[in-house]
């Protein structure tokens, strides 16, 4: 039965529109993860110092290259709404695959709610500036979320058209601040004499602690395949389009890094709530002040209209395979978007934005993603034994198999270390979160899902099955 | 003969729907809620703080300066505040238990899932 090839079993449904070529793919991983880089990478600097924060940002970035290695390879292959939750579903199995799409479902709408976070946050900085310190930010908070809620309902092409332009512009934007600070338009010098001075207040356990905020430079680099069933030429485009991404984001993480760290003392950059724009503060530029502003606003803006779109798709997947109320499967007649799985979120994020700190809301959604990193490791290995090369046809096959997993694996485990020193209750918290609803999915709502609909690949039968 | 799963009632979903709300809401929102969770960050102030008595050089008080922060005693909090990495070996083994073990429940509860959906797909079950 070994060759046997499984029928793609597709029902007359509606289904989602191919518009999204490359660029998109890139705007959509770009602009979900560059404000990284405006807000939460610092915590970074405040959990192990200004060296720590730095080491932190090329360690992440090369967990998240092994991530993108892997996940290019898997999603050019698999490319179906979801992402990795439709990777789950054909390599590891049922409980899996509802695990992950609840890791996505979670990091990004926490990182929705983080952005509006900073949207309130920089919009009171700003009033307090001003001179109207005390600005009610909850009423940004929710129209921020709201609009962008709005412009996803309305569809996915209008929605990361809009991201490539913001995102483009916010990634101008440091840019433009690193090059004008080295000619000199800061009114104040870049000092680095605490890497001498002060080099590792926590020592080289601080080095390890940094990682977990270190993460955040690059959290959601993974999101550019939910959007695989609504891309062009998946096996093309979500390959490049990734790669592209990691490679903006290494070069904009190590200019904010070097901006940040040499106009501000690490020790106000530690717990900063919009590093770049306070870094445009301080050198004195009413013209970089505006940038900067303007830059910060996008970035959050980028990025939270793409959690919308990446937790959405998510939702709608879970639910149009039943692991999750089908109601939630529905594709609007006119607009062809997951429209009731868009608004049905909305209310998470605004519960998290309204009423949690800027801080645990990051963890939460790193703690996801994380989850979300270690889940690729063994399921990059399942995927080659169950599918050995030559097998399937792949998009992509990433090179040194299994290096990057092994990798992968040892910067998770070192990761979860990191958050476990100073945040520990939210480990727990998660962790007891992500149980008790697996048992939920198991004993309760799996007996909902139809077994043969969860493998819908032309693919034959795995190895060992 | 493929499984054919019992047909949810419209109160179901909103019963799982609500349950996975209040799965959400309870274990992750309720204990930053009630302050049961946060970051182990404590400020060490010094008295009668001065910028060299807090180690900021002539730079660093310009930058300070510069974010709108003139007095000392207002950064007082911020620059000695640390965390505490001090922890029991003990919850460092609780935690990576829990970790790896939800791990691995939650691959083998998947794997015996995914032998019924192989089943159907490809075995005699095949529809």
């Amino acid at each position: 039965m070994d060759d046997t090839t499984s029928a793609a079993a597709e029902p007359d449904r509606l289904r989602l529109l191919r518009v999204l070529g490359p660029a998109h793919v890139w705007a959509l991983g770009v602009g979900i993860v560059l404000v990284g880089e405006y807000m939460g990478w610092n915590f970074s600097v405040g959990k192990g110092g200004m060296i720590a924060g730095l080491m932190a940002c090329w360690v992440a970035g090369l967990l998240y290259t092994c991530v993108a290695m892997i996940d290019s390879e898997v999603t050019s292959t698999v490319a179906a709404a979801g992402g990795q939750y439709a990777q789950a579903k054909h390599i590891v199995g049922p409980l899996m695959a509802f695990n992950v799409g609840l890791f996505l479902v979670m990091a990004y709408t926490m990182l929705e709610a983080a952005n509006a976070i900073t949207v309130g946050f920089l919009l009171d900085t700003v009033a307090g500036m001003r001179g109207q310190a005390g600005l009610n930010q909850q009423p940004f908070i929710v129209l921020a979320i709201m609009f962008l809620a709005w412009l996803n309902y309305r569809g996915v092409l209008a929605t990361l058209t809009f991201n490539l332009v913001i995102t483009a512009i916010a990634f101008l934007a440091i840019v433009a601040l690193f090059v004008s600070v080295q000619f000199g338009a800061s009114a104040v010098p870049l000092d680095f004499s605490a890497i001498t001075s002060d080099p590792l207040p926590y020592g080289w356990l601080g080095i390890v602690a940094s990682l977990h905020f270190g993460l955040w430079y690059y959290l959601g680099i993974e999101g550019t395949c939910q959007a695989a069933e609504e891309v062009r030429s998946p096996a093309r485009s979500l390959p490049y389009g990734t790669m592209a991404g990691i490679m903006t984001l290494l070069i904009a993480a190590t200019m904010t890094w070097y901006i940040c760290s040499g106009l501000m003392p690490w020790e106000y950059l530690g717990q900063a709530g919009t590093p770049l724009f306070d870094a445009a503060r301080v050198t004195g530029s009413t013209g970089l002040m505006v940038l900067l502003f303007v830059g910060t606003a996008f970035a959050t803006l980028a990025s939270a209209n793409g959690c919308i779109n990446d937790a959405s798709r998510a939702w709608f997947s879970m639910s149009r395979d039943r692991y999750l109320p089908s109601w939630f499967g529905a594709v609007h007649p006119v607009y062809r978007t997951p429209y009731r799985a868009i608004v049905f979120l909305v209310p998470i994020a605004l519960i998290f934005a309204l009423g949690a700190p800027l801080d645990q809301v990051v963890t939460f959604s790193i703690l996801s993603g994380l989850l979300g990193y270690t889940f690729m490791t063994f399921n990059m290995v399942m995927f080659r034994n169950k599918w050995p090369l030559g097998k399937i046809k792949r998009g992509y096959v990433h090179p040194f198999h299994p290096l990057p997993t092994v990798v992968l694996l040892i910067l998770c485990s070192t990761a979860y270390f990191a958050v476990f020193l100073g945040y520990g209750t939210q480990l727990s918290a998660m962790m007891c979160f992500y149980i008790v609803a697996s048992l939920w999915f198991h004993f309760r709502r799996y007996k909902f899902v139809r077994r043969g609909d969860q493998f819908t690949m032309p693919w034959p039968k795995p190895h060992g099955y | 003969m493929a499984y054919e799963p019992p047909k949810q009632s419209f109160a179901g979903q909103i019963f799982d729907v609500i349950t996975l709300l209040v799965l959400t809401i309870g274990a992750l929102y309720i204990p930053l809620y009630l302050g049961l969770a946060g970051a182990a960050k404590v400020p060490d102030p010094i008295p009668d703080p001065t910028w060299e008595a807090l180690g900021q050089n002539a730079t660093e008080q310009q930058q300070w300066v510069a974010l709108g922060i003139t007095d000392p005693a207002a950064a007082n909090d911020i620059i000695t505040a640390r965390f505490d990495y001090s922890f029991s070996w003990t919850s460092l083994i609780v935690m990576a238990v829990l970790v790896i073990g939800y791990f691995v429940m939650v691959v083998r509860l998947s794997d015996r899932e995914y032998r019924e959906v192989i089943e159907e797909r490809f075995g005699t079950k095949r529809r």
